[in-house]
């Protein structure tokens, strides 16, 4: 599987659009830290950015990667290697040097800003980890989306869908639920739904780093609480870690069962 | 060698392998043969464990090979498209597969024999289609399995290599190798095959030598045989 | 103020008919409440520098002049009161008063004023208080460049640095308050002219006050207090160029407005408070020529607001520029500058041509379903902005700027 990843993983950092990806991650980084000069917006901006785009690449990368890569992957399943560990192995690869990208991209700019004698540190840090996680999440996805469908442009076409679904359409329905219900208490079915899908799970743990979590009002101070306990941040990490395991789980059972 | 017992394999409604049952005892060059869309590829991939049939059974060296990955160190395989990725340079592909292998190999040997020395640096999304074939067929052959599995090996190769090609599976069944091949190519096949196996709605329609064959369809050469069966089956 | 002007000059001319008695450590009176008990009416008391550590130091009825030299330092040991005064005409000046002990049942201040009229609190120093400068039943008197801090922990357990309670015409100016509850609390105080002071880091409000009419704030700057400034329950107030800063927490804001009417506030500056203005129940006040600043919320109306205008207010990069419950009830928000105004001015009238809806979709929805600001920066979200930004449906069609300035307004 090492071996697999080390190939898949050499293979996109040679491939232009790593790079790619590297430099606009660069060039973001450097053009928000000099027109911005001040590193908390400079977070809630990347949070933006990171909050869409990182799923959203991730899950077009992963998608044209794994279609790409189809001729690879069969030559790889005649050798004597197991499938799980040509698909882990190519998920690993992926998902890994996309997140580098991303850690390296954004990570220069900021130590070249000085981000070390910052107290922002923390707040970047944990914008890191929610990016990378988000690009390991949303790459299994795509990866298994790739694995049930043959054809491509169906498979790119429910990508798309799932990213849409996950990013917008899931926010839209918790929206006119939360409109719907709005009599009730709905401070724990906000918490839970918040909880449930990874993206709005970033955004919260960001934003609640964040000095604009005050705007939250009686929401972020029960939001802020839970967070703030051992037991919320394990929970959310769990549940980051369930988002990451539980696709890559499903996509190599796929793979399992699939003919080439 | 290998034993397939009573293999199914469906694609969605399509019934490719009904029942089909295989055995390999003798070293050799065996031909399968058929129609398009008799479901060759599809048992040479169910050999390889790239295809999951949904019943029956195979057995590589009396092993049965369902969820198993080690027994494809007794095997070689060339693949029918030889689409790699097209970033590395030849040099890196073989090294690549050298390395997952984890076995030594004679790929030395097979690029000069092959006269693709120059083509090493090159990036194998540059390389013709026949150059690329050479390159896969060294992929191949480079390992010395006892096993070989040929999905259209002449596929874009120039008379002269097609000459090389003959010349290496006839030392490879010299050696005492097991050699599986599909081709369309009907006088390469009744030029190098030991035996015949005819593959038509899923299950083995023939199974012998070139010359039984052409007795049974009372043909002269082997594409006529071949026609023949197809057009009135039940002759045979 | 010519009456003023005339009782000033009264109680300066006491100064020069009186004696003069000086306190220090080795001097034949070495503590000032000895000095206070000797003088006559009219007497000046000059203390030397150095630690005395007394407490409840009267003065009844006495008009005293009581003026310490390079800061005597007045050390109540957490015992009562520093200074009682029930007087006319007195003035007390370059004290540092430390120590006042806390206690739940006596409000304990530096200098506690009870029924006494003018007279003048001047350029003190307060350490370490409970109560600052407590003045009650009085009228007339100026407390100017006084400097507080406290160091209160929790609500409950700290008091105010300038407490007024039934005064009138008080005169409070140039003084710093830190690390108290409110900075300056005024309630029942009417006709108090509140100028050019700095009250930061106080754990409740910079400013609070109640029930107390006809007063003018100006100059005034509040910055990083617990919940800001709160003005609530009076009229024809006047707030002039104060700025109010970095108010910042989930249940603070600039300033509180509840239940005002006929008031004023120009050129004050709301920069980087969770809520720049909330308000409440506040009618007929004019908002003129403000700005708005890095708020979360710049401004806020609630429930009952009726013909308030807003006019010639740059909003400048706020989350949201209001947040608004009901109907227009006749509030105008014509000719103001609005950063989130994406129009065009084809006519160079430098107004926009059409008009801006500074009650942005997402507002709305938190303001009906306040759950729903778990949304904030969602892609969703700047999704149905847009689109409402194109159509307008949900956002209240009255509640807009028809002559929004496409320029910063300078004023």
């Amino acid at each position: 599987m090492y071996k697999i990843l080390k190939y898949s993983f050499f293979d996109l950092f040679r491939s232009r659009w790593s790079f790619v990806y590297f430099f606009f991650y660069l060039l973001l980084g450097l053009v928000l830290l000099f027109l911005n000069n001040d590193l908390s917006n400079a977070i809630i901006t990347l949070m933006n950015v990171v909050i869409v785009l990182v799923p959203l690449i991730g899950t077009i990368f992963g998608i044209m990667y794994f279609y790409n890569s189809r001729e690879f992957t069969e030559l790889l399943l005649a050798q004597p290697i197991a499938r799980r560990h040509i698909f882990l192995g190519q998920y690993l690869g992926v998902a890994i040097s996309l997140a580098l990208s991303l850690v390296l991209g954004l990570g220069i700019p900021f130590i070249i800003y000085g981000l070390f004698e910052s107290s922002a540190i923390w707040d970047f840090f944990s914008l890191l980890v929610v990016g990378a996680f988000l690009t390991f999440i949303f790459t299994a996805l795509s990866f298994g989306i790739a694995l049930k469908f043959e054809n491509k442009i169906k498979g790119f076409g429910m990508a798309i869908v799932m990213w849409l679904f996950l990013a917008i359409i899931y926010d839209g329905l918790f929206l006119l639920l939360l409109m719907y219900f709005q009599e009730y208490p709905l401070e724990d079915f906000a918490l839970v739904a918040s909880v449930l899908n990874p993206i709005d799970l970033s955004r919260t743990l960001i934003l609640l780093k964040l000095d604009i979590s005050a705007l939250l009002g009686y929401t972020g101070a029960v939001f802020k609480e839970f967070f703030g306990t051992t037991k919320g941040s394990l929970i959310s990490f769990i549940v980051l870690l369930a988002w990451v395991f539980i696709p890559v789980w499903g996509m190599l059972r796929l793979a399992g069962k699939k003919d080439f | 060698m290998v034993t397939v017992t009573n293999l199914y394999k469906r694609f969605g409604s399509q019934q490719v392998l009904n029942g089909l049952n295989l055995e390999t005892n003798i070293p050799g060059i065996i031909a399968v043969l058929g129609p398009n869309g008799s479901g060759k590829t599809t048992l040479i991939k169910s050999l390889l464990g790239m295809v999951i049939p949904q019943k029956g059974g195979i057995a590589v060296n009396g092993k049965e090979i369902r969820g198993q990955s080690d027994y494809r160190k007794e095997i070689d395989y060339l693949p029918q498209i030889a689409n790699f990725p097209g970033n590395l340079k030849v040099k890196e592909l073989i090294g690549m597969i050298k390395d997952l292998r984890g076995k030594p190999a004679r790929d030395e040997e097979l690029i000069a024999f092959f006269g693709i020395q120059s083509f090493l640096d090159k990036k194998l999304s540059q390389l013709s289609g026949g150059t690329r074939q050479k390159v896969n067929i060294v992929l191949c052959f480079m390992f010395d399995s006892p096993l070989i599995i040929l999905d259209e090996p002449t596929s874009g190769l120039d008379p002269a290599s097609l000459i090389k090609l003959r010349e290496l599976l006839g030392r490879e069944k010299a050696a005492g190798k097991t050699i599986i091949i599909t081709s369309h190519i009907m006088n390469f096949v009744e030029e190098t095959a030991d035996r015949i196996l005819f593959i038509l709605e899923g299950v083995i329609y023939f199974n012998g030598s070139v010359s039984e064959l052409k007795a049974a369809t009372r043909q002269d050469d082997l594409e006529h045989a071949i026609a023949q069966i197809l057009t009135s089956p039940t002759h045979v | 103020m010519k009456a003023l002007l005339l009782i000033f000059l009264i109680f300066i001319g006491f100064n020069f008919y009186g004696g003069e008695i000086t306190v220090c450590k080795s001097c034949e009176i070495s503590s000032v409440k000895d000095a206070v008990e000797m003088a006559e009416m009219g007497d000046t008391i000059r203390v030397k520098s150095g630690l005395y550590k007394e407490n409840n130091i009267s003065i009844k009825d006495k008009s005293l002049v009581l003026i310490g030299e390079d800061f005597p330092v007045i050390d109540a040991q957490m015992q009562g009161y520093a200074i009682i005064v029930s007087a006319q005409a007195f003035r007390i000046e370059g004290f540092k008063i430390i120590n006042i002990g806390r206690s739940h049942t006596s409000d304990f201040a530096a200098i506690l004023i009870s029924n006494s009229a003018n007279f003048e609190i001047k350029n003190n120093r307060f350490d370490k208080i409970f109560f600052g400068i407590l003045i009650e039943r009085s009228k007339n008197g100026r407390i100017i460049g006084n400097k507080f801090s406290g160091n209160a922990k929790s609500q409950a357990h700290s008091g105010n640095a300038i407490h007024l309670w039934k005064t009138s015409e008080m005169h409070i100016e140039d003084n710093q308050v830190e690390g108290v509850r409110d900075g300056i609390y005024l309630e029942f105080s009417d006709n108090a002219e509140i100028k050019n002071n700095v009250c930061k880091n106080n754990l409740r409000y910079g400013l609070h006050f109640m029930f107390s009419d006809g007063n003018i704030y100006s100059g005034n700057l509040f910055e990083n207090n617990g919940a800001g400034v709160a003005v609530m329950y009076s009229k024809n107030i006047k707030m002039y160029r104060n700025t109010f800063k970095n108010n910042w927490g989930s249940a603070s804001y600039g300033l509180l407005l509840k239940e005002i009417t006929d008031s004023e506030l120009i050129q004050n500056t709301f920069e980087e408070n969770t809520v720049g203005i909330s308000a409440d129940n506040t009618s007929r006040i004019n908002y003129i020529e403000n700005n708005f600043k890095s708020n979360g919320y710049a401004v806020k109306i609630r429930g009952g607001c009726y013909r308030n205008v807003f006019k010639r207010n740059n909003f400048l990069y706020n989350s949201f520029d209001l947040t608004y419950h009901g109907h227009s009830n006749e509030n105008s928000f014509n000719g103001n500058f609005w950063s989130n105004y994406s129009g065009y001015d084809l006519d160079k009238d430098s107004f926009g041509d059409i008009p801006y809806r500074p009650v942005s979709l997402f507002s709305y929805l938190v303001n009906k379903t306040p759950e729903s600001i778990v949304m904030l920066r969602s892609l969703f979200i700047d999704l149905i902005e847009f689109s409402e930004k194109v159509s307008p449906i949900f956002t209240p069609a009255d509640v807009l700027d028809s002559q929004p300035f496409i320029k910063k307004i300078q004023w």
